[in-house]
């Protein structure tokens, strides 16, 4: 009797910690299973276009008549919106971050935090809308020559996004420096804006590193906000006031056409993912390696 | 409170007269009075909770760091007779000429020689050759320098706990501060780092003054030429170290350093 009433929990015990498992494992393995059709169509991409016409060439018309498949147009035009999204979103979460941790009332902080959390639940198409309809206009009475569409506006959109991002995870990571290297600092006569900038910054500096990298490969890979308002053009230049096209917004334009499978344009798709997968998971890497260098530091 | 001393005849370098001081409203600090000589070593010593680092913080204005802590009273730094803990005193200009070290080593994390440059690098001091010297020379002053002479661009987090302490006393010596404040400089420190410290104190005594809580009643007979007792936030005897240690006036005091409580 006793030994039924074991083997029945046993089994129920078994199934749950089993099932449990397997999501686990789900999850990892739909995430494998991306990656190996990511590096399949890809191969076979590369198949038919050399790698090296591929990563060197600086013409991307995959759907002309007369295609031409250099990725360097996709790749220079999403650096050009990341650096302008960085250039906004790393100074300006930073300071943020310090103002929030060192000079901040603690309500205010109280306050302020959970409203920069929620600002990124804000749907990207918004922000995208708003580049396009609001601040390009706005910017094309200072810069005459902006185009209507182009990589600046976007960009500075995608950087005040990340903002709060860049902003929350420096403040955790400023908080944890201990008090009493603050103290150390302020006893030597120095200033909040020096105990910040000389003491907080390095001692916080694996942790705000990271928030960097992980804002950076945020603005490779943001979408909807290029997709709107940067002008689908492939264009190889490292100017900001010209129309541009990000390798996200190509995959999009391309996924919403209807191309056959097994096509040579269907697999651009692939390869230009590709490109995309290894540029954010590498930053991505760093920035995984760079936090958990925190823990270590105290 | 008893005062049978031979300080009234050497110079005062501060003076806390009826300070009291409020964590909110708790009442930590009650009416202390309280004379520290020029270039000698003064113990605060006491029961764990008695306000001895309370005290210690009130002279460097630490207090301000945090909300709703409220300073009453004086304490006054000679020969200027600024009142250190008054609302028209910027806290940065007494940091500026009274330092600290703490309990726990805290370097920062630079290398040693920035650790130790720090203080003039905040004072707005430029200048390699002027730097260099007054890093070498507080090194010499914290008996450290032989040790990181060939090292001052490495990492401090790399040395020892007692070297640590030792930077943070260079750190301190840097700027050549009127009064050294030390918060149980040695409780996290081995024996033979702890004995280090102390000759040290002892030495730095010639060029200031120096104030010192401890939880350990030897250090303080050790080092000490001043003894104060606390006890729940007052000063219960202040004398010459010998008397209080062999002599006591008061009961509590004498309870406390034969050892029946605390
Ligand atoms: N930040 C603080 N807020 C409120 N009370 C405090 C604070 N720090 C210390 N106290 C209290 O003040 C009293 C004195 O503390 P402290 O000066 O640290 O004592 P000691 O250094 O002699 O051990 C203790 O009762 C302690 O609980
Ligand atoms: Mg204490």
């Amino acid at each position: 009797m006793k030994k039924k009433i074991f083997s029945k929990r046993y089994i129920i015990e078994t199934m749950i910690e089993g099932s449990l498992m397997l999501s686990a494992v789900f999850s990892i393995f739909i995430t494998l299973g991306i990656i190996f059709v990511l590096c399949y169509e890809s191969l076979e991409f590369f198949k038919e276009i050399p790698i090296k016409d591929f990563l060197t060439g600086t013409v991307w018309t995959p759907l002309f008549a007369n295609p031409q498949f250099g990725i360097l147009p996709l790749v220079a035009g999403t650096l050009l919106t990341t650096a302008v999204a960085v250039s906004v979103a790393l100074p300006i979460g930073l300071i943020t971050a310090i103002y929030l941790s060192e000079y901040a009332p603690h309500k205010f902080r109280e306050t302020v935090k959970p409203i920069l959390e929620l600002l990124e639940a804000v749907p990207t198409v918004v922000y995208g809308y708003f580049a396009l309809l609001f601040l390009t206009p706005l910017l094309q009475k200072v810069f005459e020559n902006l185009s209507g569409f182009n990589a600046l506006s976007p960009g500075l959109i995608m950087g005040i996004m990340i903002v709060p991002y860049v902003g929350s995870v420096s403040e955790d990571a400023l908080k944890a420096v201990p008090m009493h290297i603050r103290e150390g600092s302020y006893a030597m006569g120095a200033t909040k804006l020096q105990t910040a900038f000389k003491v907080l910054i390095p001692s916080a500096f694996s942790g705000i590193a990271a928030a960097f990298i992980m804002g950076i490969s945020r603005a490779i890979g943001e979408t909807m906000i290029v997709a709107i308002a940067a002008g689908m053009m492939p264009n190889f230049t490292a100017n900001p006031m010209e129309p541009i096209q990000t390798l996200t917004s190509y995959i999009v334009q391309v996924s919403l056409g209807d191309l056959p499978h097994g096509t040579i344009e269907y697999k651009t798709i692939f390869a230009a993912g590709i490109v995309l997968f290894i540029m954010t998971l590498s930053f991505n890497i760093i920035g995984f390696w760079l936090k958990k260098r925190i823990r270590e530091a105290y | 409170m008893s005062t049978k001393t031979k300080q009234f005849n050497e110079i005062i370098k501060a003076e806390a007269k009826n300070l009291n001081f409020y964590y909110g409203d708790f009442h930590a600090l009650k009416g202390l009075d309280f004379k520290v000589s020029e270039k000698k070593v003064t113990a605060l010593i006491g029961p764990s909770g008695c306000g001895k680092t309370t005290f210690l913080r009130c002279f460097n204005r630490m207090h301000d760091l945090y909300p709703n802590n409220r300073y009453e009273g004086e304490i006054l730094m000679y020969p200027d007779e600024i009142n250190i803990v008054g609302d028209n005193i910027d806290p940065i200009e007494v940091r500026m000429r009274i330092s600290m070290v703490f309990q726990k080593p805290n370097p920062f994390p630079k290398t040693i020689y920035e650790n130790v440059a720090y203080g003039l690098r905040v004072r707005g001091i430029r200048g390699k050759d002027i730097i260099d010297e007054r890093v070498e020379k507080s090194l010499r002053g914290a008996a450290l320098w032989d040790e990181v002479k060939d090292r001052l661009h490495e990492h401090a987090f790399n040395m020892s706990g007692g070297q640590q302490q030792r930077l943070c006393i260079a750190r301190a010596l840097a700027t050549d501060p009127e009064i050294l404040l030390f918060d149980e400089p040695t409780s996290a420190l081995d024996p033979i780092a702890t004995s280090k410290v102390e000759e040290l104190i002892v030495e730095l005594k010639k060029v200031l003054t120096i104030l010192i809580v401890t939880h350990n009643m030897q250090q303080a007979a050790r080092i000490s030429d001043y003894t104060a007792f606390m006890y729940v936030g007052e000063l219960v005897e202040f004398g010459d170290t010998d008397t209080i240690f062999t002599a006591p006036t008061q009961k509590l005091t004498e309870e406390y350093i034969t050892g029946r409580f605390g």
